[in-house]
């Protein structure tokens, strides 16, 4: 019982989170800046945090994972980090030769108070930004919001600092899609394809986190949204946000910039998640859906019915980002499963909170909802009405085991199995996907409790 | 791949052994904007103080120090798991403007009335430098309302590198020693400093110190207990492993309470004997233990030559490069490595000061590459020109390796078996030749010449 020091009985706790269920607004940064071709994430703090999200990053993605520090010292949190960031962009371009240098702030940073684009400034005047190299910054203080709200920042500085328009509109789509995984940013960007629309999708990270092997170490992988399309973006036609939380900073930024109309969808995950998502490609674009995309929506449907009586009434425990987890909610729902507990580690706001209410508002049973909370609520919620399967990131397997419930891992950080670099759970093939490990998952357990008597072979 | 040009103030950080005088600059701070491999301060503190199980370890900051140091490595306890559990303060906007002290007072009330720990450690991270926290005065605080030792940890990131952070956990554990009862404890005994058990090292050491007759005190910290701790300052002596992370401690406890302390390392076959060895010498007025100390190395190494002698021949004239976190280790590694035929082409630390590059460049053949706080770059360019079979390193290295095409051997925080002691050694060859004679190098495109 490895969290055996987790009590059934619930306290009220003021000024504590325990075993968090997210963790701060640089490291989504850095997975976002990783997300341009040729970019170089810059950590303006001291050495430890980059060197912990490199950590994280490479756990989760078993790829190399780059980026630099402004490594400040005792002298840097005095004066200020100016020096230290000057030097470094001269350092990086020199010795890296990134296309583009993305730089997030820290708490250390944000608190002692520096001015990153005057520090750009500084840099370009000193001559320290070679032609053709770009810089671009996010402010991502660690003590407000969470790892998503960095990934949504940088994003959104995206646009604040490339995106151009010369008043007339092409007919390419942007999508933002979200804080997911390279094998979904490909997924959703197929989808597209397969309606014969051209789109700018920032920031991808595929090929760059799930590059192959070669035989060689290369720094800037393949991947990558570039500097151009980035410019490009504000003639598009119009902009598909997924994931209000971590899309929709960008894309509203990108309307007032550069007036590019857009729409602000939940995650493409699920049946009506995608439903929704292509119906509004088929709008913005005016295009009619393939029936190679009808064909797979049609295998999906037949899965779910297929499948359905193994699913419905199943009770499950949902921790994650929030987006993920009302896209998931969603989805269960539409299975006629029962998400019972639903914590996100992210604060998220009322609206969401509202949501997730609507989202759950069919299910025949009380629904525990908490928006930001912890694992251990989470672990404590289960422990006192106990579920039939857990849906989360990797930390969610101690209370798998402990409670001895299936888990289905699904979210960030992965560490400990194959699959989501490659494996999208975004659209109907990876609604399928999905389905397939919520049923691996109950049956599996179905088979290894079955007796003698009850054991069954098709099922 | 064309050649990568190398930072000019970096030139000093690179040796290569036999083309120069050896003039090694290191112990500096990283440059600005270079991508190094090390980490902080308060990573330092963590890795020392978090295997004492039965305390609590909470992080003052906002949450990531918090997500990223929980339970990421191995720190097995064979009792209590407190320490597996992640307590953050996770500090908003408002503590940032306001101050963190009530939250940290309220925190602390929280879990030590809940969990009931032996002592408590308080970790300061970057931004509670900044806001300028009494951290000490919360702590006394707490320490006389709850009758247990709580104790502040000054590890704030930027104040320093990762040693600095290994010797900050030394001023909280020394606060701890001599704190307790010293009865029952024979003029025979050691405490084991520097052993974390990650894998279960520090098991399969202690047996055998027990074995030679001579009970440990405590072990800082793997499988830590306080109450060990406290009264450790008993023990007649030290034994550290590891470049420095509880240098700081021993040389503290020789200081005040007289303990005498000797270096030892546990890996390889000749380190680890040495090891045993030199603490039988240290009691050599008890001809017993050396006596016994012959015959455990004599059956040790017994039952582990036949296998390592398979290996061995698999292994032979194979290459390697080492990128590890202190420089001490990279000895152990060199000697364990050229023991199953192995050449080392490459060596680097991120912490070495200048007297372990001067045994590194003693150790190495000439044409090594010695490196002082790498980065990425400069690691791919000197193993393909070395033309490495194996990459020994932690966590960020493995998918490097990986990415060109050779083995690889965590010898940090992923390690899941124990790779010290004898049977260490055993499971080392054996994890190294697996990775170097794994089949899937067949299908990696040919490695490109580099200019």
């Amino acid at each position: 019982m490895l969290l055996r020091h987790t009590s059934t009985e619930m306290k009220e706790r003021s000024a504590l989170t325990v075993n968090p269920a997210k963790t701060c607004q640089p490291i989504g940064a850095m997975y976002a800046a990783l997300g341009v071709h040729g970019c170089l994430p810059h950590s303006h703090g001291s050495q430890g945090c980059y060197a912990y999200h490199r950590s994280a990053l490479t756990r989760h993605f078993k790829e190399p994972v780059v980026a630099a520090t402004s490594a400040f010292t005792e002298g840097a949190s005095v004066f200020g980090g100016q020096a230290n960031l000057v030097q470094a962009i001269d350092n990086i371009f020199s010795v890296y030769n990134p296309d583009v240098i993305a730089v997030h702030t820290t708490c250390l940073s944000e608190t002692i108070g520096d001015d990153v684009p005057q520090i750009f400034a500084k840099a370009k005047a000193d001559g320290k930004v070679p032609d053709g190299k770009f810089l671009f910054h996010a402010n991502t203080p660690s003590y407000v919001g969470s790892h998503v709200t960095g990934f949504a920042s940088t994003t959104k500085a995206m646009v604040d600092y490339f995106a151009e328009t010369n008043g007339h509109k092409t007919k390419t789509i942007n999508l933002i899609p979200g804080y997911v995984e390279p094998s979904d940013m490909a997924e959703i960007r197929r989808i597209a394809e397969t309606m014969g629309i051209s789109t700018i999708m920032f920031p991808d990270t595929s090929k760059v986190l799930n590059g192959p092997l070669t035989g060689k170490y290369k720094m800037f992988p393949e991947g990558g949204v570039t500097v151009e399309e980035l410019k490009q973006s504000g003639n598009s036609k119009g902009t598909i946000a997924l994931g209000r939380t971590a899309s929709l900073p960008a894309a509203r930024a990108l309307d007032a910039k550069c007036k590019v109309p857009c729409e602000i969808l939940g995650l493409p995950l699920g049946l009506h998640g995608t439903d929704s998502f292509v119906d509004t490609l088929r709008r913005m674009a005016g295009v009619n859906v393939p029936d190679a995309l009808n064909l797979e929506r049609g295998q999906l449907v037949d899965s779910i019915s297929d499948w359905h009586q193994y699913l419905y009434g199943k009770r499950v425990a949902i921790v994650g980002d929030p987006d993920q987890v009302l896209a998931l909610t969603r989805f269960l729902v539409s299975l006629d499963m029962r998400p019972v507990h639903i914590v996100t580690g992210s604060p998220a706001g009322k609206k969401y909170v509202k949501s997730l209410q609507e989202a759950v508002a069919e299910v025949p049973e009380e629904v525990n909802i908490k928006v930001p909370g912890d694992m251990f609520l989470f672990h404590q919620w289960i422990k006192n009405d106990p579920v039939d399967l857990i849906i989360g990131n990797t930390y969610a397997k101690y209370i798998a085991k402990d409670e001895d419930i299936p888990l289905v891992r699904h979210g960030f950080p992965i560490y400990d199995r194959l699959g989501h670099s490659y494996f999208s759970t975004m659209g109907y093939r990876g609604a399928l996907r999905l389905m397939e490990k919520l049923l691996d998952a109950i049956l599996d357990r179905k088979d290894r409790d079955a007796d003698d008597i009850t054991m069954e072979l098709v099922m | 791949m064309p050649s990568i040009p190398i930072l000019e103030e970096r030139q000093a950080q690179i040796h290569r052994k036999g083309s120069a005088p050896f003039e090694m600059t290191c112990g500096k701070h990283s440059l600005a904007g270079s991508v190094s491999q090390r980490a902080c301060v308060f990573c330092g503190s963590r890795v020392v103080l978090y295997p004492i199980a039965d305390a609590l370890h909470l992080i003052h900051g906002p949450i990531g120090c918090a997500a990223y140091t929980w339970d990421i490595r191995g720190a097995l306890s064979s009792g209590p798991e407190l320490h597996r559990m992640s307590f953050s303060t996770d500090l908003r906007e408002k503590d940032v403007i306001f101050g963190g002290e009530k939250k940290l007072a309220a925190a602390l009330d929280e879990l030590i009335d809940q969990y009931q720990p032996k002592a408590a450690f308080v970790y300061s991270t970057c931004i509670v430098g900044i806001i300028g926290d009494d951290v000490a005065a919360v702590c006394r605080k707490a320490e006389k309302e709850k009758g247990i030792p709580v104790l502040p940890v000054h590890s704030e990131g930027f104040k320093g590198t990762k040693k600095d952070g290994y010797k900050a956990a030394c001023d909280a554990l020394f606060k701890l020693v001599g704190t307790g009862s010293t009865a029952d404890i024979t003029p025979v005994s050691i405490n084991i400093l520097g052993e974390f058990n990650i894998g279960g090292e520090a098991w399969l050491i202690k047996k055998y110190y027990e074995e030679m007759g001579i009970p440990v005190v405590s072990i800082m910290t793997g499988d830590g207990r306080v109450d060990q701790i406290r009264r450790s300052h008993g023990a007649a002596l030290n034994v550290v492993q590891c470049s420095g992370a509880l240098t700081f401690l021993a040389d503290m406890m020789q200081e005040t309470y007289g303990i005498p302390y000797i270096r030892a390392s546990y890996f390889g076959i000749d380190d680890m004997a040495k090891a045993l060895y030199d603490v039988a010498d240290h009691f050599e007025t008890h001809p017993a233990i050396m006596a016994r100390t012959r015959e455990i190395v004599r059956r040790e190494v017994e039952t582990i030559m036949p296998e390592i002698n398979r290996i061995r021949r698999d292994l032979a004239g194979k290459r390697a490069a080492i990128y590890v976190g202190g420089a001490f280790k990279a000895f152990s590694l060199i000697k364990a490595l050229r023991y199953l035929g192995m050449t080392v082409v490459l060596v680097g630390s991120q912490t070495g000061n200048d007297s372990d590059y001067a045994t590194l460049r003693d150790m190495c053949d000439d044409g090594t590459i010695i490196l002082d706080d790498a980065n990425p770059l400069e690691l791919s360019k000197y193993i393909i020109e070395k033309q490495a079979d194996l990459f020994i390193g932690g966590v960020k290295e493995r998918p490097i390796a990986f990415k060109m095409g050779i083995g690889f051997c965590d010898h940090n925080h992923e390690r899941k078996i124990p790779l010290a002691g004898f049977a260490g050694m055993l499971q080392f060859a054996r994890e190294v030749h697996t990775s170097v004679t794994s089949p899937v190098w067949q299908f990696v495109p040919t490695r490109a010449a580099v200019g």
